[in-house]
């Protein structure tokens, strides 16, 4: 392939070809473009944080190794990684405030948004110690929704309720004795923005404490809220049939794609292209096709089932098919050259949020209240803009595969229950213990454009299957792993290791599937980790362990995002052994990386970070730390 | 023969160009291992500023170089063919008498091992690293001839757009 160095999708390779023809720059040109890349920036050792600067300490022990202020090396990376972890916890903590107000909304009763699950509800609610028997649901979703609020709200020094009521409790302790214990996530990242100004804080080890302390801000008051939140006003996923890649998009039909992070106009969106089919007919195509990108599309996957059009990388090319009539985008991850792309086409790029809009594009602001009307407004345009398609200019690739999603916590425990339905874990912990299944690992994170798009995720969780490792996934990961085909029933005959094989066709069958269970596990969104993270309480409450002993592993493959950085801050915190598969800016300080990667990292919470940019070497690496656990474990 | 050149008005001063130097002289290659080496490699490029402009100083690689005429053991050395002069680690006694004559300030020590280090012009890369490393395109690696060629037209184009109204 003539795109061999940009991408395993041939989809995505095919489009390439076709914005090479046209004259389409994408992210790959302007990539190109970029180089070289600042040595400083890679390296974290570039300070403007005060307009006396910017700053940079020569890597190589020549001068300047001190900033304007007098700040090294250690310190400027360390407020830098605090800096961009803040970010990421920022966008999480946000999304997960609009899950709050609507199901505060779904509280009042009427519309726009329901309870669709209320045993999600009242589990919630238990964990959060509201009184659940015999009340309404609505009663008691204010009160969940209230006791939200109360973490925004808290002004005193305890721990963040959503945290200790969902995080174990060897954790919370350990947290709270390092100090760490996030109050209010509005006030941490606050402080951290604060902590990280010129002439505040000065120690590297003090900063580092902080950083941590944002990613359980980013873990619970983000990831876990927004998860269970979604799922009581949505439902909790259940596995669910779909297919994934540009095939996806139809000749004949409106193409609608979501594209972004926050399910609440997305799930809309979904809703009135089914009830708006017959419009689209009247204007000649067969009906209306919505696809999604990135998170969003892994939202409305996971709960409809709708299928996926690419993932972050390849954002550009879905619109150079010249099939797309509307683009519609919320938060995260949309890269600000669509519209460059889309004025190629027909395509139009519709914004919907106040803090996410691109020049040229259309705005369809919506809030919560208004959402249906704005969600009809929206496959309104898309039908009208059908119309304009310049058919001659439509190229599809015909590329697409199937997959398998909707694998949540509930929905793992109720097919493992298919087995033992006294003791769902029961049966996964005995092939673990036995060696059937030497492990997990979740793949999550995006694509980076610095690594052949897909390659890695691919590579490497291929290289663990034949081990037996079980893979669970979200995020970019996920739809990268299902472009592959690595997220069907074929895949565990094609590519997991015999023993791990034998599990698979055996829950399958017991699941009433036709096959065995994918080997790779589609556990959701990006804030979806979450669920990963409850997977691995509930297993080492079973083993009675703490999570840092378990037999797994996490892997951000080819991340790019803060978000990443703010989620790998989390795992660590939570005792997992957390690969990066391109290099963070921390490098020019030995003494932050050694902490991130080290021993006192593995001290401190019996996780570390472990970077490896060669997908071989990092399976490798993973396999070698889920040996050596199973060996301390004695089994 | 393609020297290593400077369009001034270009360097922002962003010190790309050393970094890039001392990746290209350390034993990995690689920026992120490279600043784990011990001893640190050592750049040969050097931007220095005053307040009104920078500009990234290395050897000129002169025809009758100052440094290779008075180099003690014949450590320095001008290779006719290549055209660059170059330093002989093996034979070379850190005596600094090139340092003292380079009108440049080029040369710079290896204070682990005593030895002048100089710039090499990257036997090997079709393209010296500092050059490849500019983000602006000051640095440029180019004929003599064909460089002042584009300072003239630049010159003659300023020219025309400044006094044109007058002529």
């Amino acid at each position: 392939m003539k795109f061999d160095g940009y991408t395993i999708d041939p989809a995505a390779s095919s489009m390439l070809e076709r914005c090479a023809g046209q004259g389409i720059d994408t992210v790959w040109d302007r990539y190109q473009s970029q180089q070289p890349q600042c040595g400083f920036g890679l390296l974290g050792v570039c300070c403007r944080n005060c307009v006396q600067g910017p700053c940079r300490i020569n890597p190589f022990g020549d001068e300047p190794q001190k900033g304007i202020c007098g700040a090294g090396a250690d310190l400027i990376v360390a407020r830098n990684l605090l800096r961009a972890v803040a970010g990421g916890a920022a966008t999480h903590v946000d999304h997960a405030y609009e899950a709050i107000e609507a199901l505060e909304l779904a509280a009042r009763g009427g519309a726009p948004y329901q309870i669709r699950d209320e045993a999600k509800l009242q589990a919630v609610a238990r964990k959060l110690g509201i009184a659940v028997e015999g009340r309404a649901s609505q009663e008691i979703a204010r009160e969940v929704a209230e006791a939200a609020y109360a973490d925004f709200s808290n002004h005193g020094r305890e721990p963040m309720k959503w945290l200790t009521a969902t995080a174990p409790a060897e954790r919370v302790e350990t947290w709270g004795k390092l100090g760490v214990l996030p109050r209010n996530p509005d006030r941490e990242i606050r402080e951290g923005l604060h902590q990280t100004t010129m002439g505040v804080d000065a120690d590297p080890v003090n900063l580092i404490l902080s950083t941590v302390k944002l990613g359980l801000v980013d873990g619970y008051a983000g990831l876990h809220l927004a998860t269970d939140i979604q799922d009581i006003i949505f439902g909790t996923p259940t596995p669910v049939a779909s297919e994934v890649n540009l095939g996806v998009l139809k000749k004949d039909h409106v193409n609608v794609i979501v594209h972004g992070h926050v399910p609440l106009l997305s799930e809309k969106v979904v809703e009135w292209a089914k009830r708006l089919a017959p419009e689209a007919e009247k204007v000649g195509a067969r009906g209306i096709q919505v696809a999604g990108i990135c998170c969003t599309g892994n939202e409305v996957l996971m709960r409809q089932g709708v299928p996926i059009a690419t993932n972050f990388l390849s954002q550009e090319l879905a619109l150079a098919t010249g099939a797309v009539d509307a683009m519609v985008v919320d938060v995260q991850c949309i890269m600000p050259a669509l519209q460059a792309v889309a004025g190629c086409f027909h395509t139009k790029i519709l914004t919907t949020m106040p803090i996410a809009k691109i020049p040229a594009a259309e705005h369809v602001g919506f809030t919560l209240e208004d959402v249906d009307k704005r969600a009809e407004e929206i496959v309104r345009i898309a039908i009208d803009n059908f119309t304009r398609r310049d058919r001659s200019r439509v190229q599809i690739p015909t590329e697409k595969s199937a997959m398998m999603a909707g694998f949540s916590v509930e929905a793992i425990v109720k097919a493992l229950s298919c087995l033992d339905p006294d003791n769902p874990l029961k049966p996964l912990v005995d092939n673990i213990a036995g060696g059937n299944i030497l492990g997990a690992v979740a793949t999550v994170g995006c694509n980076n454009v610095k690594v052949v798009q897909d390659s890695f995720h691919v590579t490497l969780v291929k290289e663990l299957l034949k081990e037996n490792v079980l893979i669970v996934t979200t995020g970019c990961s996920a739809q990268a792993l299902a472009k592959a085909g690595l997220l069907q029933p074929e895949a565990t005959e094609k590519y997991a290791g015999e023993p791990l094989k034998a599990v698979l066709t055996a829950v399958g069958k017991a699941a009433g599937l036709d096959g065995p269970l994918p080997p790779v596990l589609h556990m959701g969104s990006c804030v979806d980790n979450s669920r990963i993270g409850d997977l691995l309480k509930a297993l080492a409450d079973y083993l009675k362990v703490a999570v840092k002993d378990l037999p797994v592993a996490a892997s951000a493959p080819e991340y790019q995002h803060e978000k990443a950085l703010a989620i790998g801050t989390w795992a660590v915190a939570l005792g997992v052994f957390t690969h990066l598969g391109v290099v963070p800016p921390v490098l020019g300080s030995p003494q932050v990386a050694s902490i991130l990667t080290g021993q006192t990292a593995e001290d401190l919470f019996g996780g570390r970070f472990y970077v490896e940019t060669d997908p071989f070497k990092a399976a490798q690496g993973i396999l070698d730390h889920i040996r050596s656990k199973r060996k301390k474990l004695g089994i | 023969m393609k020297q290593v050149l400077v369009d001034i008005k270009k360097c922002l001063g962003c010190r790309s160009c050393e970094l890039a130097c001392a990746v290209q002289h350390s034993k990995t290659k690689n920026l992120y291992q490279a600043v784990q080496e011990s001893p640190h490699p050592r750049k040969r490029i050097f931007v220095e500023s005053t307040g009104d402009g920078s500009f990234p100083l290395n050897c000129r690689h002169c025809d009758d170089a100052p440094c290779a005429a008075v180099c003690t053991t014949g450590a320095m050395r001008k290779d006719t063919s290549t055209g660059v002069v170059a330093n002989q680690p093996e034979k070379c006694v850190g005596c600094w008498m090139c340092v003292m004559v380079c009108p440049f300030g080029a040369i710079a020590t290896d204070g682990e091992k005593h030895l002048a280090v100089k710039c090499d012009r990257c036997p090997g890369l079709e393209e010296p690293a500092c050059v490849a490393a500019c983000p602006t395109g000051a640095l440029v690696y180019q004929e003599v001839d064909s460089f002042a060629k584009g300072v003239r037209k630049q010159f003659l184009a300023d020219f025309l757009r400044e006094e044109g109204g007058n002529l």
